[in-house]
């Protein structure tokens, strides 16, 4: 089981390692990032596994949340069937 | 990895454009709680209805958490509670009052079924409901109701369709301190189908199994936005862009489907092809038409593009799901539509016009507030022109009109919520008495020599 994690808004020092800190506290492994700066918007896309979860999905979900509150981001976490299912045949 | 124009699309569906599940409706069938004694049936309804939808709301929240997709309705449909009460011999509002007991225990918002099926004739028990509908929409706050009256096999009752011009009148009266609302929760049918999750005209049909979970999806606002990209395109193109977004919003109907029915361990049914509009601004069919080029909608040209939309719709969304069903089609309720409440504030949108819209899209004439004057015969008279539509053409048809009384044209009863707010609309004035009166059937349709 998968889920991506988005991250829009204003580029700051360090998005990138709380988001990871908070994936590896919960044992979420990074599988692949993408990530760009235009102008001083940050948007990254994370796509992790959350088979070996230590919490479940929607306490994860609610910590990023939390986290782009604080930082002024919004932070998305969906589990990636909505992706696969919207745009595959 | 998904591709991330992909990802940033959806979410900008879901939080910018209002895609949501409109309802995820359960539908339980009540055949094994007929008892002749009312009050042990009713508590076999209560005691079912709780069992099957224990967890149906638990679900729905979970789905919607899991897949960031919000699910505005949690819903219950039952068999027609006519077939239950005719084997009583006592008086069928003590079935609402249960239905309304056991929804509002199991945390949902509506519950359909209070209705009776006489395209051809009155069964026993029948007449007896449909004359109580009003004082159960009264009494309750959670409970719908429909009556068929009219089908393309078997033709339309007209004692029925003048039973029912008092009914909804008298509806709205008994409710008048509550803007008349029991007429809202009140739809006559012509074809009505088994499986429709949408209120107020959801039933648990006779052919369907124990309980089944029905989906009906939603998103005008992801379709507008999809042309608002292309204003050079032609209707060709049109048609394919929506198509395609179509494709999207059912598929996400599918995904939301089974893993209800996998959660909830009952059969997943049909996702219905819809879309549905709600009051919020940037959530309209009636701002999509105009999207393609009319002024304003309700102008010529206006059912043109609604069954260019209509059908565009359900080409998308056929190839996105499993089984199909429901109303299936772009819904036009004037009072749950920002674009279309304008259109009829501005004089633009007419009634004549709506029901000329009826005839190639889904479902009827809906949500429409007409003058708390106007005699039931007319409203029969309104009724009778739906269903004859849907009769010849094969098609679901219905009315939902809401009898302001006490209100004159250009007045607004406003109901707040997904069931918005209505200006009263004008209604031909000149009598069709003499005709319903004449009660009696009409025959149904011949299916050759089709012009």
């Amino acid at each position: 089981m998968k889920a991506v994690i988005t991250v829009i808004g204003k580029d700051a020092v360090g998005i990138l390692a709380k988001v990871s800190t908070i994936c590896a506290e919960n044992n979420a492994n990074v599988i692949e990032v993408t990530q760009s700066v235009l102008q001083d918007m940050f948007a990254m896309i994370m796509l992790v596994d959350i088979t070996g979860l230590s919490s479940d999905f929607p306490k994860l979900q609610d910590t990023l949340t939390a986290l782009g509150d604080s930082l002024g981001l919004k932070i998305t976490t969906l589990h990636e069937d909505i992706f696969n299912t919207m745009h595959s045949i | 990895m998904i591709n991330v124009y992909d990802i940033l699309e959806t979410i900008r569906m879901i939080q910018d454009e209002c895609l949501d599940i409109r309802t995820i409706t359960m539908g339980i069938s009540l055949l094994d709680c007929i008892d002749s004694d009312i009050d042990k049936a009713c508590t076999k309804v209560y005691d079912k209805i709780t069992r099957c939808a224990e967890n149906l709301v638990k679900t729905g929240e979970s789905i919607e958490k899991e897949y960031g997709i919000p699910i505005i309705n949690k819903r219950l449909s039952v068999t027609p509670i006519a077939m239950i009460s005719a084997a009583c011999d006592a008086d069928p509002v003590k079935f609402a009052h249960t239905m309304d007991k056991a929804a509002a225990s199991c945390g949902v918002n509506l519950i359909g079924g209070y209705s009776a099926l006489v395209q051809k004739g009155f069964s026993a028990g029948d007449e007896r409901l449909i004359r109580s509908i009003p004082r159960a929409l009264a009494e309750t706050e959670r409970v719908c109701s429909s009556v068929n009256i009219g089908s393309t096999k078997t033709g339309i009752n007209m004692d029925a369709v003048k039973l029912m011009g008092g009914i909804v009148r008298e509806a709205a009266e008994l409710t008048v301190d509550n803007r008349c609302f029991g007429a809202a929760k009140l739809v006559v049918f012509c074809n009505a189908v088994d499986d429709n999750p949408f209120m107020a005209g959801a039933f648990h049909g006779v052919g369907e199994p124990d309980c089944i979970i029905n989906v009906g999806v939603s998103g005008p606002g992801v379709v507008r936005s999809a042309l608002r990209k292309y204003p050079d395109a032609n209707i060709n193109e049109l048609a394919d862009i929506i198509k395609k977004t179509a494709y999207k919003i059912t598929r996400v109907g599918q995904l939301v489907g089974v893993r209800a029915s996998e959660a909830l361990g009952v059969p997943f049914g049909i996702v219905d092809l819809s879309l549905a509009p709600t009051p919020a601004v940037g959530d309209s069919v009636a701002y999509i038409l105009e999207e393609m080029g009319l002024e304003k909608c309700g102008c010529a040209g206006t059912t043109a593009c609604l069954a260019m939309l209509n059908d565009a719709v359900k080409k998308g969304g056929v190839m996105a799901c499993s089984r199909i069903g429901g109303l299936s089609g772009a819904f036009i309720p004037v009072s749950e539509d920002a674009g279309m409440i304008a259109a009829a504030e501005c004089g633009s949108l007419l009634i004549e016009k709506l029901e000329a819209m009826t005839a190639v899209c889904s479902v009827g004439l809906d949500m429409i507030v007409i003058p708390g004057d106007t005699p039931a015969e007319v409203i029969s008279g309104i009724i009778a022109d739906e269903a004859a539509i849907g009769m010849v053409n094969s098609k679901t048809t219905a009315v939902r009109v809401i009898p302001a009384v006490g209100c004159k044209e250009g007045d607004v009863l406003d109901w707040g919520g997904l069931f918005g707010r209505g200006p009263v609309m004008n209604v031909n004035k000149f009598s069709p008495a003499a005709f319903i009166n004449r009660g009696g059937q009409i025959p149904a349709p011949l299916h050759s020599l089709r012009n």
